[in-house]
């Protein structure tokens, strides 16, 4: 049986081959398991069960630890004892973060929302790449 | 001006740090301060029970997250690493000021993005980003997770679209080797564990929230001290100048832009002055370590690149 891994980056990007430089064929959401169907280079093949999305996503956008959004009991304990599972949004979160900003409110986190939120498209960097004589793994 | 003086930074860490605390959620007074220095949480399940500080169903909890002793960076996952950096970020953004030039922002993002994706960790949970800070200062910062920072005065080392590259490909050097939240002290990540572990699928009670937080801030002080006050290991330098010499290669940049930046940088920096030169060690040394590595052959460096080098960073 083909192994599976979770996605463990905030947006997963399916791809249609193993290369930045390919078309971005579908999306994943944070934790979605996904059922490894090939490895080539760093990269792997994907299919989204239930779905009929399959694609390439980059090693480093997956874990092969189960990643829980909403745990019950059972799996609770599982992570306490094994740390098989990583319990999305525990831990330093969301909610550990707004605790802080509330206790440190001169910090100014606007500026690291607009940070993120500006990245240069695909399109861009395989122009700039190109231009530029460079390589795009 | 430049408001991250050493003297402000301290007066924050220690801030942070005096808010701390190491403890579980079950746990109270001295008893805490016994877990954080127990080899395994059993023991201080057994004291607990017998010093009827606990009760049953409280030691067994406490006796359960013994695995949590013991966890280290590795366990953290992208997600937590996301959040402390984007803290760090915030923290650094609370001394330096934002380059305004949107075009040279934009640039700089295009060759952080190129390096980032011929790194071995192309992929982090938000993602990489590079920010101009608008400071003289010879300097750049790697938070955890992909944020990364670069001021004026170390753009003004850079000679080229490749030298750029260098000080970019070195920064996502660090944060492959996750060089940030290992600066962590372990016992900060047990008691988050332990909290973590014994607290369940249920929202954070208020008690469990503020002790996160206290040890989150903790945390986030710990990098932000490596990153500006006491600097990495020579060690994890490196380590980040090799990855940089490899992902260079990859991307098609120069890998020896590597060494012509520290050189242009070894004129610039002033020996023991309040920036780079405090946290790194001297770019001969750098030089030296990193020169076995390169490829004999360097790479070709295109008129374009140079062009594009020289239109998107005109003012800086």
């Amino acid at each position: 049986m083909s192994r599976m891994m979770s996605v463990q980056v905030q947006t997963g990007q399916l791809r249609s081959s193993p290369s930045f430089l390919a078309g971005i064929v579908g999306e994943v959401a944070y934790a979605r398991q996904v059922q490894v169907l090939e490895e080539r280079a760093g990269w792997a093949r994907v299919a989204v069960p239930g779905t009929s999305l399959a694609g390439w996503m980059h090693g480093s956008a997956l874990s092969s630890k189960r990643i829980v959004l909403q745990a019950g009991a059972e799996d609770v304990e599982r992570a306490a004892t094994t740390g098989e599972i990583a319990l999305a949004g525990k831990g330093f979160s969301e909610e550990v973060e707004r605790e802080f900003r509330s206790r440190n409110p001169n910090l100014d986190f606007r500026r690291i929302d607009q940070m993120q939120a500006s990245a240069p498209t695909m399109a861009q960097i395989r122009r700039f790449a190109q231009e530029g004589q460079l390589r795009l793994a | 001006m430049n408001l991250w003086s050493r003297r402000d930074f301290l007066a924050w860490s220690s801030k942070a740090g005096l808010a701390g605390a190491c403890a579980g959620p079950l746990l109270t007074g001295g008893l805490a301060g016994l877990l954080s220095g127990c080899k395994t949480a059993e023991i201080a399940a057994d004291f607990g029970r017998a010093a009827g500080v606990l009760d049953e169903q409280q030691a067994q909890s406490v006796a359960r997250v013994g695995t949590a002793i013991g966890r280290s960076f590795e366990d953290i996952t992208p997600e937590q690493e996301y959040y402390i950096g984007r803290t760090v970020g915030a923290t650094i953004l609370g001394s330096y000021k934002p380059y305004a030039d949107q075009g040279a922002n934009a640039y700089v993002n295009l060759v952080g993005t190129m390096v980032s994706l011929s790194s071995d960790m192309p992929e982090t949970f938000g993602g990489y980003h590079f920010l101009i800070l608008d400071s003289d200062e010879i300097n750049a910062f790697a938070a955890p997770g992909g944020l990364i920072f670069i001021t004026r005065g170390m753009l003004r080392c850079c000679v080229s679209e490749d030298a750029v590259a260098a000080v970019l490909a070195h920064e996502v050097g660090h944060i492959q080797h996750h060089h940030g939240i290992q600066t962590i002290q372990r016992a900060r990540l047990t008691s988050a564990f332990t909290i973590l572990a014994a607290e369940g699928a249920r929202t954070l009670g208020g008690a469990d929230l503020a002790q996160l937080t206290d040890i989150f801030e903790e945390s986030v002080s710990d990098v932000v001290n490596t990153l500006a006050v006491n600097g990495y290991s020579r060690t994890a330098e490196r380590e980040a100048d090799r990855a940089a010499a490899v992902i260079l290669d990859r991307a098609g940049y120069d890998s020896a832009a590597l060494v012509s930046m520290l050189e242009v940088m070894d004129t610039k920096l002033t020996p023991g002055g309040p920036d780079f030169a405090r946290t790194h060690p001297s770019p001969a040394s750098r030089i030296r370590d990193i020169r076995p590595a390169l490829p004999a052959v360097r790479a070709s460096d295109p008129a374009l690149r140079q062009q594009r080098f020289l239109a998107a960073l005109p003012r800086i």
